[in-house]
């Protein structure tokens, strides 16, 4: 990363900050996914929560957009804890995308797309335009995949569609939970790659859930390691490699070479 | 009288019964249509009226039919001769298919579109009438085909309480001893149950998305 964006980052204000956040299950163990966690992702930052199953990201991630209030602890976005915010209005104004990207399958793709700017009552017209700037951004042809159902699409398609919708009305935050998980390693490997180059070109703030050590050197501009719902690391994908803790030694050995290839 | 000459001597007749019969079919159905699908629209956030609902739907339909008409003669306002206690009793009958599919079709939504929409913001009526309505509609259409099926043949029964409608000719049938009689009320509610039931299949199969 280069030092002036490095300089950017310090310079804005948190987007979401986590103060001792705990989360606990609502089932009768009271399991406790997160315990005691803070942290503050920078406006304009692509941070990574990685971690494995069951390791609190996804909790996490859910936090953001008030899917999920704290057991204990504060969640901040924009300046205001999101006990105070209106679920529908915080919402709203933060993008989500989700493995298998959730479209609705009675829409179409525009109409997929026009979902929240049409919420925000956003006139009709500027609907329309902002479908089409959408899709080719996410290298769709408007004319040929606008009025397809979303059956009609590959999974990668699919993706980019559910890219294209949480970015419809341009919100400051992006949520994404393995939104690629479920690809085939190609489709995968491609769509990561664009994706990183999107994400810095529309300067985000962007938090990103996966398992995938590769995924998240890729696009993170941070990545922070969950484990048992307590944050064990946090830091740039190039120290993190560094950082010596067994939790990052078992993701670092997962990128470990092909079987069969000269060691 | 062999079966076929009687039809032709009475065509009028059991055409005239055959729209009655049609008649008190389709003014049960929209009842119980207008009556089940909102209320399985109500019950899908309230556990405890669910199990309250789908019970009382249950009940109805374990009710022997002829009892159930009986059973409704003597209330007042609802009950009596005629086609008014005829159709309380066909609605109640129809009430369980179609609040079950409605309650299963709206609950049967994959939860990664259910999230989606939460998470873009929609309030939960918008997430109800916007998303779980339309991608429940097939199962909902299949109830309705059920009840209307079961409605018709349940309908033939009506006559014993002076509803009319082609349960006439059974019961007349069946007091003459005579197939040919009792055909003639058979065969068309038969006839009208396959045609129901070919034509919402139609439409349902046209709803339905995956």
């Amino acid at each position: 990363m280069s030092i002036e964006m490095n300089a950017k980052i310090r310079g804005n204000p948190a987007a979401i900050g986590f103060s001792a956040v705990s989360y606990y299950s609502n089932d009768i163990a009271h399991r406790g996914i997160l315990k005691n966690v803070s942290l503050e992702v920078h406006a304009g930052e692509t941070l990574v929560l990685l971690g494995r199953s069951g390791s609190g990201k996804t909790t996490l991630l859910r936090l953001v957009n008030r899917l999920l209030l704290p057991s204990g602890g504060q969640v901040v976005v924009s300046g205001r804890p999101t006990s105070e915010w209106d679920a529908i209005q915080l919402r709203r104004g933060i993008g989500y995308v989700i493995q298998e990207a959730g479209l609705f399958p009675h829409f179409t793709v525009a109409e997929n797309i026009a979902l929240v700017p049409g919420l925000l009552l956003w006139p009709g017209d500027r609907v329309a335009a902002r479908v089409t700037e959408m899709l080719r951004l996410v290298s769709l042809d408007p004319q040929e995949f606008g009025g397809r159902l979303p059956r009609e699409l590959s999974g990668g398609q699919r993706q980019r569609v559910g890219v294209a919708r949480a970015l419809a009305a341009d919100p400051p935050i992006l949520l994404m939970d393995e939104p690629f998980g479920a690809l085939d390693p190609v489709t995968r490997a491609e769509l990561q790659r664009e994706f990183s180059a999107l994400a810095r070109r529309l300067g985000k703030t962007i938090v990103f859930v996966t398992h995938d050590l590769r995924e998240a050197l890729l696009l993170a501009s941070r990545i922070v390691l969950l484990e048992s719902g307590q944050i064990v690391a946090a830091a740039a994908p190039q120290e993190f490699l560094r950082i010596d803790h067994p939790e990052v030694r078992a993701f670092v050995a997962s990128l470990s070479p092909v079987p069969g290839a000269p060691s | 009288m062999s079966p076929l000459r009687f039809f032709l001597a009475h065509r009028s007749e059991i055409l005239g019964a055959t729209l009655e019969h049609m008649t008190l079919v389709l003014i049960a159905m929209l009842i119980a249509i207008a009556i089940a699908v909102p209320l399985g629209m109500f019950i899908v956030r309230r556990p405890g009226l669910r199990t309250v609902a789908l019970a009382l739907a249950s009940i109805f339909q374990t009710i022997p039919s002829l009892a159930l008409f009986g059973f409704l003669i003597p209330i007042p306002f609802l009950g009596g001769i005629g086609k008014r206690t005829a159709i309380v009793a066909l609605v109640l009958y129809a009430l369980l298919p179609i609040l079950r599919n409605t309650y299963v079709g709206l609950t049967g939504i994959d939860p990664a579109v259910l999230e989606a929409a939460e998470a873009m913001g929609m309030t939960p009526s918008q997430i109800l009438l916007r998303v779980r309505l339309p991608l429940a509609m097939a199962v909902i259409l299949a109830g309705i085909r059920t009840a209307t099926v079961i409605t018709i043949g349940v309908a033939t029964i009506a006559a014993a309480i002076g509803a009319g409608g082609l349960g006439t000719f059974i019961f007349r049938g069946v007091a003459m001893v005579s197939d040919a009689v009792i055909l003639a009320g058979a065969i068309p509610a038969a006839a009208l149950a396959l045609l129901a039931d070919g034509l919402l299949a139609l439409l349902e199969r046209r709803l339905r998305i995956t």
